[in-house]
């Protein structure tokens, strides 16, 4: 059994003349000390999948169906109350932008304190060795001050830094990190990226990694969602997709990255831009922007079709797939 | 072709602005209140049966008569008499003009102070936006009330009570202006910065406008939503004001009342039973003040222009 | 700190200077001390000697820097009605004015913040709707008529008789709407427990405080509706932030959120407006008193208008204007050491 298993997850913000669907039919798995990657443009719906799972998508969102299994209870089913047993204690999170995560009026040491107390029958002194134990952890220099210290003291890595010690207070089974790294500087978004998995990695911790990097995704993650307008339109072991990615969508974001092309060539480019929720059109979401777009596509949803290890919606793929059958069976 | 001269009113029924008033239960009752009472308080010496102004059609011998329905009253009084007698109804038609005349004065003249100095703050900058705006802070820290009551006093006292209620409904508006102008002058400074920093003013600079006309011609019109409103808010603020500086004594004298003034005279007789004196004018204050900020509250989130916080 | 301190010091020092320009601008023009001392029976050439004797002829500068230097040492003149220092006039009616302020600040404390908190968290509930209901009409209403009505009610009482006393409900609408009065509306009563100086309180005793309920609620009443919207507006900005809900993901318990995290972020901004409305406070202490013949500052200000007591409305104005001054100084003091990213050196983010 997984240890997180999402089941057709619908997502929905209720707004004035009816809901706007953000999230539809989303199904994916995470095992123990698995890492995955989840990929998409912004507004692709990657971030209210990473807050869905806790049941913290900001109103007017809600979950209007589907299940999110952990260790096999229904999360989407659970009252506030036994969620937050399971929140920062057993899935924590990372946040995108450190500068906004931690309380401006609070020190650090009390935001760790209180995040091991809510969750332990500890006294605050043992609680105050654990949180110094996970600063020292994350490489914080001097880490006994900055328990004292309160959040505007402290540059953006470091901040972050803190906010990792504090996903890692207790031990959890899996942390989601919505895009860890992208409002840091540049010079030490690697830095940080490789000090989460490390940490994850030595205490065996399963990480969901939400970014619009495909080249970090393709680095350091074992499988892979690609995300398009509120649906997950392929998914399955990194390798396979990135050396052999089927959707049209996906193919034009791996043909995107700078790594893939001939230094000194023009970057692809996928033209068009990903619609709104307010008007996502008709049938295949990506068909206004996709060179094989048929009738088909622009009037029904394409169904999963296993390629592979790789499960893609795509009506293309699936013909080209019905074709190779066809001629396999042919020659035999 | 018609498509060329779309009127005004055309495009005023296509607007937001009428859509989202017309889906406003709140804001279409607020208006049609405000609108009869201004018509009333305009219309005045028509709509009275008497003139409170006419010491010949006071007859003591009415005095605190009370409202139609209660034991004594006198069907030529629906809203009963005040202490000398004179027609509730019509002194209270008479004062809401006298309040709102003071309140849409007042709110003209700290507009036009307001502007001129939050323009001045914001398109100079420097020492002038700094002195400007320090005499603003002080003033909204004595609060504006205090300011209109302080410089009430002083003219009070340097004209004597006599010249002072010929001249009062000027001297009001001239008090209320002066004490409430860093409340607009703060708002359109705050625009102004921001539209400064836009091409357009590049662009007039560039073409060689002066100072004044790019600051009247061009940064004052794209700072107006603001202004309206705070400037309907501050209308309920300066009826308010108004109101009670002549509760206090520092404002309209009771031959030519003001609604204040009406609460005023008949706060002296609510102890001796005629509470509709001082009561009912205090209901029409409140109602008109309510309607006026109900109307500010919806143009506020309508518009949501950026309003200087704080 | 030291900067930080020194700053806002030498600020406060500037607005007081203004002050004084402007009292000592109202006393020059307004009042004419021989009036006072010498009978209508002095000669013109008599008056002119004084005038010279007392300075009255020096250039304004002059003049002013010996009312700022007098002022300093306590010395802000004679009242002419009362006929003793102005400063000791308004010593005995300081606490009755401050005893008013305190207890309408309490109700408002201890009514705001739990309203304002509750209708931030449940925007949705009717009760949260009934209450920013009532605080819009409760902005319309300005201060003197919640006071009459208090006193008609309260002190006055009303007997209704609108509904049909021959049937049950109409008999228990009527009796629910009459109200017995009896409250008092006038002054502060006789049992008040001497303190210390000029302070007589009637905090310690049943009808002091009694006096005391009415003209407290009608202060109460003109800030109370503004405190609520302030602190519902900023909570509900805060509830939004990106730390509540990492505080959300962090599990913790929905009231260490609302009541710590989310509250202590809320509290900021309303304690700098907090102290502009002190200023506003004082002069609804003015209207208050008035209503109430409460014997307090802004009573006594007020009669000396009517009296045309110039120098105990001089006293008046520098003695307000001191403690807008200090608390004004006091409450950017109190910022900075609650809100820590104010590092109390000067500059403000």
């Amino acid at each position: 059994m997984a240890l997180l298993e999402v089941k057709n997850l619908d997502v929905r913000f209720a707004v004035r003349g009816g809901d706007l669907t953000a999230l539809r039919g989303i199904s994916f798995s995470l095992d123990k000390g698995e890492r995955l990657g989840l990929v998409g443009e912004s507004g692709a719906g990657k971030s209210v999948a990473a807050f869905s799972i806790l049941n913290l998508i900001a109103k007017p969102g809600y979950i209007a169906g589907g299940q999110i299994l952990f260790e096999g209870k229904d999360l989407a089913a659970m009252s506030e109350r036994e969620l937050r047993k399971i929140r920062g204690n057993r899935i924590a999170m990372i946040f995108q932008d450190p500068m906004m995560t931690l309380n401006p009026v609070l020190t650090i040491g009390t935001q760790m304190v209180e995040a091991i107390l809510a969750h332990r029958k500890i006294s605050k002194k043992e609680a105050r060795a654990i949180a110094l134990d996970r600063l020292q952890k994350v490489q914080i220099p001097s880490p006994e001050k900055r328990l004292d210290q309160y959040p505007h003291e402290l540059s953006g890595g470091m901040r972050q830094r803190v906010i990792i010690a504090i996903a890692l207070l207790l031990d959890p089974e899996v942390i989601i990190a919505d895009e860890p790294t992208t409002a840091l500087d540049v010079t030490i978004q690697a830095e940080i990226m490789d000090l989460l998995l490390n940490l994850c990695e030595q205490e065996n911790v399963a990480l969901m990694l939400i970014t619009h990097d495909l080249g970090v995704v393709s680095q350091v993650t074992q499988r892979m969602l690609v995300m398009y307008s509120g649906r997950i339109i392929e998914q399955g072991p990194t390798r396979d997709i990135i050396d052999n990615a089927q959707h049209p969508y996906t193919v034009g974001l791996i043909s995107a990255l700078p790594q893939m092309g001939e230094p000194g060539a023009r970057l692809f480019q996928i033209p068009g831009s990903m619609p709104s929720l307010k008007n996502v059109p008709t049938g295949c979401p990506f068909h206004p922007r996709c060179d094989y777009a048929t009738d088909q596509c622009r009037q029904a949803m394409p169904d999963y079709v296993h390629a592979g290890n790789v499960d893609v919606a795509c009506f293309e793929v699936s013909k080209r797939m019905e074709q190779e059958k066809h001629m396999q069976e042919e020659r035999s | 072709m018609t498509t060329a001269t779309v009127s005004r009113w055309d495009r005023f029924r296509e607007s937001f602005f009428w859509y989202s008033f017309k889906r406003d239960k709140v804001a279409i009752l607020s208006f049609v209140v405000l609108l009869l009472m201004v018509l009333a308080a305009v219309f005045a010496p028509m709509l009275a049966p008497a003139d409170p102004y006419d010491l010949a059609q006071i007859d003591i011998m009415n005095s605190e008569l009370p409202p139609a329905g209660l034991d004594g009253a006198d069907p030529a009084f629906p809203l009963g008499t005040d202490a000398q007698g004179r027609d509730l109804l019509s002194t209270i038609l008479y004062g809401t003009r006298v309040s709102l005349m003071i309140g849409f004065g007042a709110v003209l003249l700290q507009s036009i102070l307001g502007v001129l100095f939050g323009l001045m703050a914001g398109y100079l900058g420097g020492k002038v936006d700094a002195v400007l705006m320090r005499i603003a802070d002080v003033q909204l820290s004595f609060s504006t009330l205090m300011v209109a009551i302080i410089v009430g006093a002083v003219f009070k006292a340097s004209f004597g009570n006599l010249m002072f209620g010929e001249i009062a409904i000027y001297m009001l508006i001239f008090i209320i202006g002066v004490a409430e102008w860093p409340q607009i002058a703060r708002t359109v400074r705050a625009s102004v910065l921001a539209e400064k920093k836009k091409e357009y003013v590049d662009a007039a600079k560039v073409m060689g406008f002066g100072t004044p006309r790019i600051m009247f011609r061009h940064i004052l019109p794209n700072t107006l939503s603001p202004i309206f409103v705070i400037g309907t808010v501050q209308i309920a603020n300066a009826i308010i004001s108004e109101a009670a500086l002549s509760f206090l004594g520092l404002g309209m004298p009771e031959t030519q009342p003001s609604l204040g003034s009406l609460i005023k005279s008949g706060f002296d007789f609510i102890q001796s039973g005629s509470w509709w004196i001082t009561l009912i004018p205090g209901l029409v204050l409140v109602v008109l003040v309510l309607v006026i900020n109900l109307l500010g509250d919806w143009l506020r989130d309508v518009m949501n222009p950026r309003l200087y916080k704080g | 700190m030291l900067a930080f301190l020194v700053q806002r010091i030498s600020q406060a020092l500037l607005v007081m200077f203004v002050i004084s320009v402007i009292a000592f601008a109202i006393q020059d023009g307004l009042g004419d001390p021989l009036q006072e001392m010498v009978g209508m029976s002095v000669s013109e050439e008599e008056r002119e000697a004084i005038r010279e004797e007392l300075g009255l002829n020096d250039p304004f500068l002059v003049q002013y820097f010996r009312f700022a230097g007098n002022a300093i040492q306590g010395d802000l003149g004679n009242s002419y009605f009362y006929s003793k220092p102005a400063l000791e006039v308004i010593g005995e009616h300081l606490p009755a004015t401050l005893e008013l302020v305190i207890g309408a600040s309490l109700i408002i404390i201890f009514l705001s913040v739990p309203i304002g908190v509750y209708s931030a968290i449940r925007p949705q509930a009717w009760l949260s709707k009934f209450f920013m209901g009532v605080s819009t009409v409760g902005i319309s209403i300005p201060v003197f008529l919640t006071a009459i009505v208090l006193i008609q009610l309260f002190s006055i009482g009303v007997t209704v008789n609108w509904f049909p006393g021959d049937t049950g409900w109409g008999q228990w609408m009527n009796e629910f709407l009459t109200t017995e009065g009896g409250l008092p509306s006038y002054g502060r009563g006789d049992d008040l427990v001497h303190l210390f100086g000029t302070w007589h309180s009637g905090l310690f005793t049943r009808e002091g405080l009694a006096h005391l309920l009415l003209p407290c609620i009608s202060l109460a009443s003109i800030m109370l509706p503004l405190f609520i919207r302030l602190i519902r507006a900023e909570m509900m900005e805060v509830l939004q932030s990106d730390y509540i809900r990492f505080a959300r993901a962090k599990g913790l318990s929905a009231g260490r959120i609302n009541f710590l995290h989310a509250l202590k972020n809320t509290m900021l901004p309303v304690i700098t407006v907090g102290g502009v409305q002190i200023g506003i406070m004082v002069a609804y202490t003015i209207l208050t008193e008035t209503v109430f013949q409460w014997p307090g500052l802004g009573l006594m200000f007020l009669e000396a208008i009517t009296r045309s007591d110039i120098p105990l409305i001089v006293a008046y104005l520098m003695v307000v204007g001191l403690i807008f001054v200090i608390t004004n100084t006091l409450v950017d003091l109190i910022y900075g050491l609650v809100n820590p990213t104010v590092k109390l050196a000067g500059k403000k983010a």
